[in-house]
């Protein structure tokens, strides 16, 4: 009989090649994911004489500097110039890019799943922190930096310590109103920022049973938020009935032993993790950030720190944070005025993320501005055919075409110095949405609830008597 | 990328948490090729006001020769990108010091011969304490993991492998092509016992 195994242990054992004495393992990589920023690993290759080993396998997505509007004629130079290097890039090499026009373009962590690039039992690679992600389908995936990018697509392999594992079961049922967004909100200000360095987290339990694949990736996509690389949950019915009849999933008998194979990925009951943490859904409210790290996060009906009263080291810190976002310690959160809002990103801009925004926007009206961005432009027509778009814009918000957009700004879409926007995304980081802008991060729901106040809203009892 | 294993020089205190790498490098100056150089845009917006001109009595534009920083906790937490490693090897920055690091920044790190040193955070507390909002002289040891400033050593940890990574200034690509033959093999069996691996399209293409 074999040890007991976590499904990290299994995932590590079916990619690595060798094991050096340092513990390095070298691993196999299935899927390598590449977008405007892999330029300098173009470039490195490129210095080396080096091609791509394994085309194939490696896929390419204009989403970083993706301009929501006017897309056919970019008139920013140093944007067309990052997005021409790509498209370079990608024909040089023979790469499947989903260009600006094309059906299947998005953000990367959006488009692998829903082209079903991202499987079970992979292991996927892209230069971008929230390759996270993937890992909800029960795949090995990590982000790595442009060296790494460079020796994957030179090799197709990975050089990669094995991390520690860590489980954090979730169990109960969440409230109306409250999401994955708020289980990993919750989570990250319980263990802060860097809780989990070190760690793969695998998530269990009756509350991530119930979650949609939706749910999960931005569970899996926030591991990163809290110091992990690599989130993980098993495959289940929910996986595979997402991913049946996607354009890369496997067909006829290969899906057949596809699912086979699938359906052995569980952690086993014996198992040992290094750290496990428990959480109960009942507990967790809606969930929004004060400050500049995503640990700065409390529930909406919380006060915000007084860093006077605290005794831990962090006073400095939260006073900084407070200076920044111009917040007064000690005041409620909600109420807090803010000047726009921002739906979308990897992290809550799918399909559901969009339903459940236009479920508290439906027939109201937003009292500040704000922008729309579905995470590809298959949730977008998705959106339409829905007639979610027609809601958003009833409600006065602005609907845009797919792309990272106003989560990092790099494409234009930027919060002006000063203003505070509550936002869908991942980073509340200083300057992350625009120099001097002032993030918000919350869910998708209270975004939307937000927007009907123009204030940070409680969104539950906007929820009253609607299905959210 | 040369190896090293002693480093002397001054070092500077930058005592905050949580320094992303949003902060290290902004996003807006990523689209420049590296031989133009990253050193002008690291922690931009904290050295400089919106007019350009450098804050004053920002550590490290008081203290320019600086090549060895202190910092706090969670030290390049946030986005993968290595700029903000570029950022800080092309302002001449050799070794950071800090309680802890985002794990994909240490790895870009050590990729480009910055060492990325942990130390515990009572000698993190001392070394913020010494320094203060000056300068001193300092060396690092790899080899013994120590770094000494003053009268005061203290020591740092590592990844072994990382260690020898920098020692030796050694290339992944150039280490996993001695594994080549191997690489082969694992592919050949993975293909045969996971079919459903390889993309869709491609298997149907082939
Ligand atoms: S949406 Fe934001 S976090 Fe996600 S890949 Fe794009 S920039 Fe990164």
């Amino acid at each position: 009989m074999t040890a007991p195994s976590t499904l990290l242990d299994q995932l590590w054992s079916a990619h690595e090649i060798v094991r050096r004495d340092d513990g390095s393992s070298l691993l196999w990589v299935d899927r390598h994911l590449v977008h405007e920023g892999s330029h300098h690993a173009f470039a490195k290759i490129e210095a080396r004489g080096l091609a791509v080993a394994e085309p194939d396998r490696t896929f390419a997505v204009v989403d970083h500097y993706a301009p929501t509007r006017n897309r056919a004629r970019i008139s920013d130079p140093k944007i067309k110039y990052m997005v021409d290097t790509l498209r370079k890039n990608a024909r040089k090499h023979g790469l499947r890019l989903f260009d600006l026009d094309d059906p299947g373009q998005g953000i990367v962590h959006v488009v692998g799943p829903e082209q079903g690039l991202t499987l079970p039992g992979l292991l996927i690679n892209c230069g971008d922190s929230h390759t996270s992600t993937h890992g909800a389908f029960g795949a090995l995936a990590f982000g790595i930096g442009a060296t790494e990018v460079a020796h994957v697509l030179a090799t197709q392999t990975i050089w990669q310590k094995k991390p520690a594992a860590m489980r954090l079961h979730i169990d109960g049922t969440l409230g109306p109103g409250v999401g994955a967004k708020d289980i990993a909100l919750n989570w990250i200000a319980k263990l802060s920022a860097d809780g989990a360095q070190g760690h793969a987290i695998e998530y269990s339990g009756s509350a991530v049973r119930a979650l949609s694949m939706e749910g999960r990736m931005t569970l899996c996509n926030l591991s990163i938020e809290g110091g992990a690389r690599f989130g993980l949950i098993a495959p289940d019915e929910t996986t595979f009935s997402y991913l049946g009849g996607r354009s890369y999933a496997p067909r006829g008998a290969a899906w057949n032993a596809a699912l086979e194979d699938w359906s052995k990925l569980r952690t086993d009951d014996a198992a040992h993790f290094d750290r496990e943490i428990r959480l109960n859904a009942r507990d967790i409210a809606p969930t929004v950030t004060w400050g500049t790290s995503p640990e700065q996060a409390i529930p909406v009906t919380s006060t915000i720190p007084d860093p006077t009263v605290l005794t831990n080291g962090k006073a400095e810190a939260v006073r900084d944070a407070l200076d920044y976002m111009s917040l007064d310690a000690g005041r409620p959160i909600e109420g807090t005025p803010v000047d726009q809002v921002f739906v979308g990103s990897c992290t809550n801009g799918r399909i559901e993320d969009l339903r459940t925004a236009a479920a508290v926007l439906s027939g109201r009206k937003a009292k500040v501005p704000g922008l729309v961005s579905p995470g590809s432009a298959l949730v977008k027509a998705q959106a339409e055919q829905e007639g979610l778009d027609r809601i958003f814009v009833e409600a006065g918000l602005e609907w845009a075409g797919a792309g990272c957009s106003m989560c990092v700004g790099m494409n234009g879409d930027l919060v002006a110095p000063g203003k505070r926007c509550a936002s869908s995304t991942n980073r509340n980081f200083r300057g992350r949405q625009g120099p001097g802008a002032r993030t918000h991060l919350m869910s998708p729901a209270m975004v939307a609830a937000a927007a009907v106040t123009g204030t940070i809203t409680d969104v539950r009892p906007l929820l009253k008597g609607r299905v959210g | 990328m040369p190896g090293w294993n002693r480093h002397s020089g001054h070092a500077v205190a930058l005592p905050i948490h949580n320094i992303d790498t949003d902060q290290l490098i902004p996003s807006r100056f990523m689209s420049t090729r590296r031989k133009e150089g990253y050193g002008g845009f690291l922690l931009h917006d904290l050295r400089k006001d919106e007019s350009g001109d450098d804050h004053p009595h920002f550590p490290l534009n008081r203290h320019r020769h600086a090549s060895l920083l202190v910092a706090g906790r969670n030290f390049g937490s946030g986005s993968s990108r290595e700029a903000a490693v570029y950022a800080l090897v092309d302002a001449g920055i050799r070794a950071v010091f800090a309680p802890s690091f985002g794990d994909i920044f240490a790895g870009n790190a050590v990729n480009n011969g910055l060492l990325p040193a942990r130390v515990s955070e009572d000698d993190y507390t001392l070394l913020v304490r010494i320094l203060g909002e000056s300068t001193e002289p300092a060396d690092v040891a790899l080899e013994s993991g120590k770094l000494s400033v003053g009268e005061i050593e203290v020591s740092f940890s590592l990844d072994p492998s990382w260690r020898t990574k920098l020692i030796n200034g050694w290339d992944d690509i150039d280490q996993t092509l001695q594994h080549v033959a191997d690489i082969e093999r694992h592919k050949t069996s993975w293909n045969q016992n996971a079919p459903w691996a390889r993309p869709a399209a491609e298997a149907q293409r082939s």
